[in-house]
This record gives C-alpha cells, sequence and structure tokens, in this order.
C-alpha cells in the first residue's frame, strides 16, 4: 500500500516536472502567456511529490516490507531501527530517489523564495532544473524502480553491508547529497542567465546563497565522510583518493572556485562569462561523480550493484545535460559582453588566481580518477594513487594557498604591494621561520611545505581585521576568515598526521603492554560479546598517557551473520593533541593477538578545520540572507508610507 | 603600478591565462601518470616481465593452498600468490582482510624487491559477494578457467 502510493507519487512528480518544463517554456517563447504563472506552482508541488515519495521508501523500510524487492534486497528484520531508517538509502535506488527529492526539493525552494531575478530568467532557470529533473526521474522509473514488488514476498531481507552499519550513514549520504544535487541549482541559474542572457551581479547576488548553501553541506559531507572512513576502514588513514571521494572532492573544488568568482561578479561586475561556466561545471561534476559511483564501473563500498544498463543511462544523462549547456555556453558565451576591467595587483586578480589554481587542481584529480577507466578501455590495468595525486595537487594547492594570504588584503580595481607589505611580511617571516625549523628536524618535503603554510596562513587569515573596528566588521568578512583560519587548521592537522605519526603493529599475550609514542597500552583480556545482529571478540585495553590515568579501549573483530561478513571495529582515545587509534586483528597459534596501534598528532585538526571551513560559509550565508531581508523589509516600509500618504 | 588594461585584451590574457593554467595541468597529469601509475600483474605476467624493483604495483592471484606462514613476530605473514603457471612469494607485515584465506583470491599492492620477493604494503580481499575490487572481477573468471583445467 505505502509502495504503491510512493510509487504514484514518484510518477505525478515526474510528470509535473514535465509540465514545469513546458509550461516554461511556452512562457519563455510568447511574452505574456499564462503558463507562466503555473511553473512556481508546480516546481513546489513537484518537490513535495518527491519527498512523499522518499518518504514512503522510508517508511517501507522501517516496517520491513518484504515484499518490496529493494527492502528484501537490502535490510532485515533484526537489523536496528537506526539502519533500518538510513538504509533506505544505503542502496542504489534508495539513494537516486533521494538524488531526485533534493532536487526537486532545491527547485521547489527557489520557486517559492527566489524574487530578485527578473521574471524570464527564473522561468528558464525553472525549466532547467525540470529538465535536469525529468532525466533523473526516467531514469529510477525505467531502470532503478525503488519501489518493485516482489510476489509471493520474501520470508526475510538478505540485509545491509555492515560496513555501512554505523551512525555515519545516518548521517554522511543525506549530507554529500544536499550539497551534490544542490549545485544542481547552481546549474540551472547559469542556463538560465545564458538563454535570457543576464549575466549580471544581480544574477551573481541571487545564485551566491544557493552556491553557498549547497557548498556548505558538501564541505561538512566530505568531512564526516573522512571520518567514517578513517574510523571504520581501520587503516588509519583518512584520505585515499579512491575514485569515490575524488567524486566528492571535484564538485567541491569547482564550487570553491565558482564561490570566489562569483563575488567577484557580485562586487565588481567581471568574471561574467567565467561565473557561468562554473556553475555549469559545478553540478556536471557532480554528474561525473554519480556516473563512476553508480554506475558500477568502480567497485567500492558505494557501488552497490553493478548493471551495465544504469551505468549507460547515467552516462546518457551525463552527455545530454552537459552536453546541451556547453552548447548553450558555446552559443551565448560571446554575446555575455565584457566584464569591467582590473589590474593584475588586485582583488579581482588573486580571486582569478584563486580560480585558476582550483581548477587546475581539478583537472589533475579528474584526470587522475578517470584515467584508469581509459586505460582499462583499452586493456591495460592501472592504479593511481597517492604518489601521482599527492605532489601534482600540491603543485596547484600551494602556489594558491600563498596567494589566499595575500588576496583578501588586496583592494578591487587596483592596489600595491608596497601598501599591504607589513601585513604580508609577518605571516611570511613566521612561515619562512617555521619552514627552517622542520628543515632542521628532518621533514619530508610536502609535510614541511603544508605545517610551514599552515602558520603563515594562520595568522595571515585575520590580517583583513587590522585597522579596523571588530564590532563593525560584518558577517560574510567574518565567514571569510573563520574559512581560510579553517584550510590553515586542516592544512596542519594533515601535514602532523603524516610527518608525526608513530605505527606499531605487534602480536602480544593478554596482559602485555606495548608502548606506542607517549602512550602505553596494555591489552588486558579479550571477550566475546553480541549486538542486535552480531556477535564480536572484544579487547579491553587500558592506555595511559604519559603514565597518567588510565583510559579505556574497546576495539572489536564482529563477525555479521546477515549478510555473514567480518568487520573491525576500531577504538580511538581522543585527546586535545591528537588520536590513539586501536585495532584488533586475530589470534595467532601460540594464542597472541595482533594489535595495530597508531598515535596520531593533531590528526583531528583536519576535521576540525573542515568544520571551520563549513562554518565560515554559515557566517557568510546568514550575512547574505540578513542583509537581503533587511533590503526587502525596508522597501516593504518605503511603500507602506507611500501608500499612506497617497491617500 | 599598471593601470587597468584595456577591455578586449583582458578578457583575451584571461582565456590564455586560464587555457594555459589547463593544459599545463594536463600534460603535468600525463607526464605523471606515465612516470607514477601503478600496473596490476599476474603472477605469469610478472615471472615472464618482471617490472623493475621498487616501482609500485599491484600483483592479483591465488594464495596458494599450504603456502601462508607467520614469522615469530605474529605480524609478519609470508605465502605465494599464484595462478595456473607462475608463483611469486609475498610478504607482508600487518592485519590481513577478514576474507583473506589460503585459496581464495587476493589483490597486494607493493613493489617487487631486488630478490624477486613481493614486498606488499596493502592487500585487498574479497569484502562481500558484492564488494570485489575491480581487479579482481576478471581474476575470478581466470580462476573459473583454472578450476576446468584442473578437473578435466
Amino acid at each position: 500500500m505505502i509502495a504503491n502510493l510512493g510509487l504514484a507519487a514518484l510518477w505525478l512528480a515526474a510528470a509535473l516536472a514535465l509540465l514545469q518544463l513546458l509550461a516554461a517554456w511556452r512562457a519563455l517563447r510568447m511574452a505574456g502567456a499564462k503558463e507562466g504563472a503555473l511553473v512556481r506552482p508546480v516546481a513546489i508541488v513537484q518537490g513535495l511529490l518527491a519527498a512523499l515519495a522518499f518518504v514512503c521508501l522510508i517508511a517501507v523500510f522501517c516496517q520491513t516490507d518484504l515484499s518490496v524487492k529493494l527492502v528484501a534486497m537490502n535490510s532485515h528484520s533484526a537489523k536496528p531501527m537506526l539502519y533500518k531508517f538510513a538504509g533506505a538509502w544505503g542502496n542504489h535506488e534508495g539513494s537516486m530517489l533521494l538524488w531526485v527529492t533534493i532536487m526537486g526539493l532545491a527547485g521547489g525552494l527557489v520557486a517559492l523564495v527566489e524574487r530578485r531575478l527578473p521574471e524570464p530568467t527564473m522561468l528558464a532557470t525553472l525549466a532547467a532544473q525540470a529538465f535536469v529533473s525529468l532525466g533523473f526521474y526516467a531514469f529510477l522509473l525505467i531502470s532503478s524502480n525503488p519501489f518493485e514488488r516482489l510476489d509471493p514476498a520474501a520470508p526475510e531481507g538478505q540485509g545491509l553491508n555492515p560496513l555501512l552499519q554505523d551512525p555515519g550513514l545516518a548521517f554522511h549520504p543525506p549530507t554529500l547529497y544536499i550539497g551534490y544535487v544542490g549545485l544542481s541549482i547552481a546549474f540551472s541559474f547559469a542556463v538560465g542567465a545564458l538563454i535570457t542572457r543576464e549575466v549580471s551581479p544581480a544574477f551573481a547576488r541571487a545564485m551566491r546563497p544557493w552556491v553557498l548553501g549547497a557548498w556548505i553541506f558538501l564541505t561538512i559531507g566530505i568531512v564526516a565522510g573522512s571520518y567514517w572512513a578513517y574510523y571504520e576502514l581501520g587503516w588509519g588513514g583518512w584520505w585515499f583518493w579512491d575514485p569515490v571521494e575524488n567524486a566528492s572532492l571535484m564538485p567541491w573544488l569547482a564550487a570553491t572556485a565558482l564561490l570566489h568568482s562569483a563575488s567577484v561578479l557580485a562586487a565588481r561586475n567581471a568574471l561574467r562569462a567565467w561565473t557561468v561556466m562554473l556553475g555549469v561545471v559545478a553540478f556536471s561534476m557532480s554528474m561525473v561523480g554519480t556516473f563512476l559511483v553508480r554506475s558500477g564501473i568502480l567497485t567500492s563500498v558505494h557501488a552497490f550493484a553493478v548493471d551495465p544498463e544504469r551505468g549507460s543511462f547515467i552516462l546518457g544523462l551525463l552527455a545530454l545535460n552537459i552536453g546541451a549547456a556547453l552548447v548553450l555556453f558555446a552559443l551565448r558565451a560571446a554575446t555575455v559582453t565584457e566584464g569591467e576591467r582590473f589590474a593584475v595587483t588586485s582583488r579581482e586578480g588573486a580571486l582569478v588566481f584563486n580560480n585558476v589554481m582550483l581548477t587546475g587542481a581539478l583537472g589533475i584529480v579528474l584526470i587522475g580518477t578517470l584515467y584508469p577507466l581509459l586505460a582499462e578501455a583499452l586493456g591495460t590495468k592501472v592504479s593511481v594513487g597517492p604518489p601521482y595525486f599527492n605532489p601534482m595537487t600540491a603543485v596547484f594547492v600551494v602556489p594558491m594557498l600563498a596567494v589566499l594570504a595575500v588576496g583578501p588584503l588586496l583592494r578591487w580595481r587596483q592596489d600595491s604591494f608596497a601598501r599591504i607589505t607589513p601585513m604580508v611580511a609577518i605571516p611570511a617571516l613566521l612561515t619562512g621561520a617555521a619552514a627552517s625549523v622542520l628543515v632542521l628536524k628532518g621533514m619530508a618535503v610536502l609535510p614541511l611545505l603544508g605545517m610551514a603554510l599552515a602558520a603563515g596562513l594562520a595568522l595571515a587569515a585575520f590580517m583583513p581585521l587590522r585597522g579596523r573596528k571588530l564590532s563593525r566588521v560584518n558577517l560574510p568578512l567574518w565567514g571569510m576568515i573563520a574559512a581560510h583560519f579553517g584550510v590553515a587548521v586542516a592544512l596542519f592537522g594533515m601535514a602532523a598526521d603524516s610527518a608525526w605519526t608513530v605505527e606499531r603493529l605487534v602480536a602480544v599475550q593478554t596482559g602485555q603492554a606495548v608502548e606506542v609514542g607517549p602512550w602505553k597500552v596494555t591489552l588486558r583480556t579479550i571477550v566475546p560479546v553480541a549486538g542486535p545482529n552480531w556477535t564480536a571478540l572484544e579487547g579491553e585495553m587500558e592506555a595511559r598517557y604519559k603514565g597518567g590515568d588510565p583510559r579505556m579501549l574497546h576495539p572489536q573483530a564482529r563477525a555479521f551473520w546477515a549478510p555473514p561478513q567480518q568487520t573491525s571495529e576500531s577504538a580511538l582515545a581522543t585527546r586535545w593533541n591528537g588520536q590513539l587509534y586501536a585495532v584488533l586483528g586475530e589470534q595467532a597459534e601460540d594464542g597472541r593477538w595482533q594489535l595495530r596501534l597508531w598515535w596520531k598528532p593533531f590528526v583531528t585538526m583536519i576535521w576540525f578545520g573542515g568544520l571551520l571551513i563549513a562554518l565560515g560559509g554559515v557566517l557568510a550565508l546568514i550575512g547574505r540572507v540578513w542583509s537581503d531581508l533587511k533590503r526587502i523589509i525596508a522597501r516593504g516600509k518605503i511603500a507602506y508610507r507611500r501608500e499612506r500618504q497617497g491617500r | 603600478m599598471s593601470a587597468p588594461i584595456k577591455a578586449k585584451h583582458q578578457r583575451l590574457v584571461l582565456v590564455v591565462i586560464a587555457l594555459v593554467a589547463l593544459i599545463g595541468a594536463g600534460l603535468l597529469a600525463m607526464w605523471a601518470l606515465r612516470n607514477q601509475a601503478s600496473y596490476f600483474y599476474l603472477p605469469a605476467e610478472m615471472a615472464a616481465n618482471p617490472p623493475e624493483a621498487g616501482r609500485a604495483v599491484r600483483l592479483g592471484g591465488m594464495v596458494e593452498a599450504g603456502s601462508l606462514k607467520t614469522d615469530p613476530d605474529g605480524v609478519t605473514i609470508r605465502f605465494t600468490v599464484s595462478d595456473s603457471t607462475a608463483r611469486v612469494p609475498v610478504v607482508f607485515k600487518g592485519i590481513v582482510p577478514d576474507l583473506f584465506k589460503e585459496g581464495s583470491g587476493v589483490v597486494a599492492e607493493g613493489r617487487l624487491d631486488p630478490r624477486g620477493q613481493f614486498v606488499a604494503d596493502n592487500l585487498l580481499a574479497k569484502h562481500d559477494e558484492k564488494y570485489v575490487p575491480r581487479e579482481m572481477k576478471d581474476m575470478t573468471a581466470a580462476q573459473a578457467r583454472q578450476t576446468i583445467e584442473e578437473t578435466k
């Protein structure tokens, strides 16, 4: 029953997306056509119907309705409620339904609140959003129906991949998807602006909060995913340059570039065509990522089912959407008039540098991710990993970070280095000093560069405050400072982790102690424990930091029974200055237990830094929306007064 | 400082800068991939045409039955990866993946040492029915062929 309702809602939403597209198109072709009035309400209802379908899917998962094929394939009656609920999107069909839901809701929200742009541009934007949505509705309904039934119903479900049975599943995918799919708004805005030739500062100001919102979620989603992989996979790493991670990093790089170029367009009416292009590229990267992750050409915990038909379908959608947007861009780019001029030494100049470097890094990641697939198509099997990605992205990221220290101090249009020299000199000296100390300590090149830059950047991030009254600094500026400081913090965490991590791999009898860095870890005993759908061997470890109070750690080797699979659950002891990470391995024939221990100084800074970057986005977003609201209220008051005087 | 350049030239300059940076990134990536991509070997390929010692590669095959030994330190393991024609000795220090066992498939990431022993930094084993390392999809086909040959 609920499944039928969900399917009906999904079909209806698809039909409304078609109506939205046709109505907007007709209204655009014929000025004054009545259909224009339909577009906004239809967009809102379409979003609500998609959300209804998604709620129905969650409901059938929560009650484990085994007559629904998807539930039978991916759930189990004995699974804890949290994973029944979150398991709704822990599979291919469910995650694609989440995709169209977010896409529909985002479009509906734009239709509901966005009033700053000329109506034709809004119609074109909503038409573009409907066009992209339609493709994904078709994909769901034709080749990935989440509500497909089983007759007779299965006696029991097959369960969810145990690697996904973690609270992270409730948080990471939805956050990442809101970011990923939220970028569709940037795409639609860009297409809308191209169709109506309305590339203006007003367009950038209207688009910016939407991009900012998507970017905040994308940032948090990546941070959450990185931390989840770090503690779940038991390899002690926080980033593996795995293609699915790159799939989330690429839209983030493009969206970060877009945010910065949109601020140039909004403030100075320059970089017009480029900003539109980035709007197209950012969501294109989301779609490329979805293709990589969902088509089954990669195998990872994110690729649920290998089905060539689905792969070709997504590839077709990808080619259609990106191709159409690029053709439109090629046709209209020449008519986008030249922006305002600026000197090389100016805020714009620094932001152009930022954009070029981010795009370069994006290119490096994209090529490194796609190359193994191309090579395999040509018959060679190749793996590309950190030895390629680390130095190659550093080529672009390091100069960009150096300019990050300078750019925010420069004035718009034209400035001179002489004016800002004192403000740049102090962070530069700090970087130099840190570098020389670290050289003496014999640190490797990349961590050294990272740490020295982080020191300078952390200071430079606050330099834009110099000579300002703190109480009068606006929220977007605070946001920028928080985000740039976050970059320094994250960079420090990365460098500290790669330079100072201590690892011990040992086999010990119970009662024996091991030293790792400043920690002394004693394996007290191993006890069997049981959870709702697993049993485990749990190590009881006592860890003392520099002989201080003991802290108990409980790493587990878990055996799930539906589906039958083993996982190891790491245990963490967090201090302000780092994390102790423990994994329990196998028991050897002589009764000793394998232990893998890491002391990772300041590793948590990586994720704190990431969250600071997101916080910067939140501050900027609040600031922008607040000033928009104030403007609207002020305008309303003036109109009201005029009306009263008119009487 | 120089005055703002002429509008027409400015757009041209920006386009040129963007193109140069992107083409530069592309060339750099290609050059690096040529040098640093690690290649996948089956034991037969590794025996016939070994990669130079120290070069990062992946080796995929079956863990030969009866070959798995643990050193006295309790954490270093040695085993042989084989296919129907060749055998490569592998040494690995660490906790093995959960589904790693004799007679099943494995992909080892690492490098050959000068004595022809494969030093693995990482082992990828089959996680579950749904999650198989990319290189192992074909290997199960090779495995199937092998089983057919053996039962003939």
